[in-house]
């Protein structure tokens, strides 16, 4: 056994299409980019609209509330940090704004006994130079 | 009624028979080793061949690599990677290239040794950073399995599939692996447990590995490979082997939207655009031979190739309808699929040499005359962004 615990593997805080995602996140602030010209909320992040491929975005703050669509219970998985985590729920969830994000889910003794369709919220994972949105039951 | 123009046909295949090459031999081998069968078996030399197909398992720049590899100057080059389903894609780009005069006998092959890498594909993580989508989704561990198990749950809570009517897929496949010696080699020789025909109660009685999917429903991973050669009518008159005609495809992509319905893929434009062309319907198939990476795969997949509405998948298995001596049909994946033969990571040739084999004649668990196949493929993950290749074969 190696003495240091294994950790979560975090995004790249450079990556250019998502950078000022995760830059948010420092200030727990959950973003989405809404297309001025057309109306388009854009997620995942990208320097463009997926309506028009124009670049008229605006950032903004998700109440960091929304709906589970579907999750899964990972009992098997190899990557070191997350061998120590499972059994674990891996979801999407729906934000109230629009945006569908991948996410873990968090605060829940079973995971079994999540329900599709059920009210999560956002909760911070701090790191250093970001926080990870997870979310939890509420 | 099948009333098309036979434009392109598939005159010549192989599977490689090892799942486990124990490191002996390489992929390029392997293909090279399945292009001479197939050539073999379609009665054509190398030097019929004017086009190659790569999905680029010979490494980067492998229509060069290919080329120089078996000692071709193909004047048709196409190096179309879409995962699993570049190999439809591949078939449907073979017919088009070869209507429109550009070549005459095209070859496409295969090889992986992915098994002898002991690559887990299904339960690893991803490693991210690189590219957008993963730098938002690799820090939730997310494997590949639990990608499909997301389908899986979401289907269950719109339509009431149970885990019973999912394992119907896993024990028809099984129950055709059972007839096929290369399945029941390569379940041996990845050391499965207790190899026998299945029960339903046996696959929801497996480990499960995602909720909800359990260890039976999830493919294999193998080492392994093959080749297809495709031939103009004027080649194919002439060949070893009756012609398997290629009559309609298509093609698409499917990846998470904000609001979409993650229980419906690519088949949904693919099989539409690939039946339309051919001119038949998705009840007049005898043989579905659909990329079963999981059971949810299947499901999925037939219901969006118009087998039966959407949602109504699970009730439509029932009753092992799926066997290839069941009446209704359409008998699924009668090689013992990628559940129970072969998956070394990208499956598609695959789906076109048993489409092949049993419009032949030649399958173990044959249906009897059968006329019409679908062959569709489903690269990438079917709960976030992949691509669907469909095509329809027919025999004369
Ligand atoms: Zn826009």
């Amino acid at each position: 056994m190696s003495d240091t615990t294994p950790t979560r593997p975090l995004p790249n805080p450079d990556e250019p299409d998502t950078a000022e995602f995760w830059r948010k996140t420092k200030d727990k602030v959950l973003g989405y980019q809404h297309c001025d010209d057309c109306g388009t909320v854009v997620f995942y992040p990208r320097r463009h609209c997926t309506g028009c491929l124009g670049s008229n975005l605006t950032w903004q703050a998700s109440n960091g509330e929304g709906t589970l669509y579907s999750y899964s219970i990972i009992r098997q998985a190899y990557h070191p940090f997350f061998r120590t985590q499972v059994p674990f729920a891996v979801a999407w969830v729906d934000l109230d704004e629009g945006p569908r994000l991948l996410t873990n889910i968090t605060g829940v003794e079973d995971p079994a006994t999540l329900e599709i369709g059920q009210r999560v919220r956002v909760v911070w994972e701090e790191h250093e130079a970001l926080n990870i949105p997870l979310f939890e039951p509420f | 009624m099948v009333s098309q123009a036979r434009e392109a046909a598939i005159v010549g295949i192989h599977e490689y028979p090892s799942r486990d090459v124990e490191g002996r031999v390489s992929p390029l081998q392997i293909k090279a080793e399945s292009a001479a069968a197939a050539l073999a078996d379609a009665g054509l030399a190398l030097s019929d061949v004017d086009a190659i197909y790569d999905a680029g398992d010979g490494g980067g720049m492998s229509g060069l690599t290919i080329a120089e590899y078996f000692g071709l100057k193909p004047s048709v080059i196409d190096t179309t990677n879409v995962g699993g389903s570049s190999y439809e894609y591949h078939a449907a780009h073979a017919k088009r290239d070869i209507a429109a005069g550009k070549a005459k006998v095209a070859l496409l092959t295969y090889g992986s040794t992915a098994h002898s890498n002991v690559q887990r594909i299904g339960a690893g993580g991803r490693a991210g950073g690189i590219h957008p989508a993963d730098n938002m989704e690799s820090f939730t561990g997310m494997t590949l399995i639990a990608n499909y198990a997301m389908v899986a749950k979401r289907h269950m809570h719109e339509y009431g599939t149970t885990s019973e009517q999912l394992a119907e897929i896993s024990v028809a496949t099984r129950y055709h692996a059972m007839r096929n010696p290369e399945a029941v080699r390569a379940m041996e020789d990845l050391e499965f447990l207790d190899i026998r025909e299945t029960t339903i109660a046996d696959v929801i009685g497996s480990r499960m590995i995602a909720d909800p999917l359990h260890l039976l429903e999830c493919c294999m991973i193998s080492d392994g490979g093959g080749a297809v050669v495709i031939a103009s009518p004027e080649v194919a008159k002439n060949c070893a082997k009756p012609p398997v005609w290629i009559l309609g495809s298509g093609e698409a992509t499917r990846y998470p939207e904000n609001g979409g319905d993650m229980t419906v893929s690519a088949a949904a434009q693919s099989g539409p655009q690939a039946f339309g062309e051919a001119g038949v319907s998705p009840a007049e198939m005898d043989i579905a031979m659909i990329y079963d990476s999981f059971s949810i795969t299947v499901l999925a997949l037939l219901e969006d190739l118009g087998f039966c509405a959407k949602g109504e998948g699970g009730a439509w298995v029932e009753g092992g309808r799926l066997r290839f001596d069941q009446a209704g049909g359409p008998a699924l994946n009668t090689d013992g699929g990628g559940l129970s033969s072969n998956h070394p990571g990208m499956r598609g040739i695959f789906l076109l040499i048993e489409a092949a084999r049993q419009l032949r004649g030649e399958s173990t668990a044959q249906v009897p005359d059968a006329r019409l196949a679908v062959a569709h493929g489903n690269g990438g993950m079917l709960g976030t962004r992949h691509c669907a290749g469909t095509v329809i074969l027919a025999r004369d």
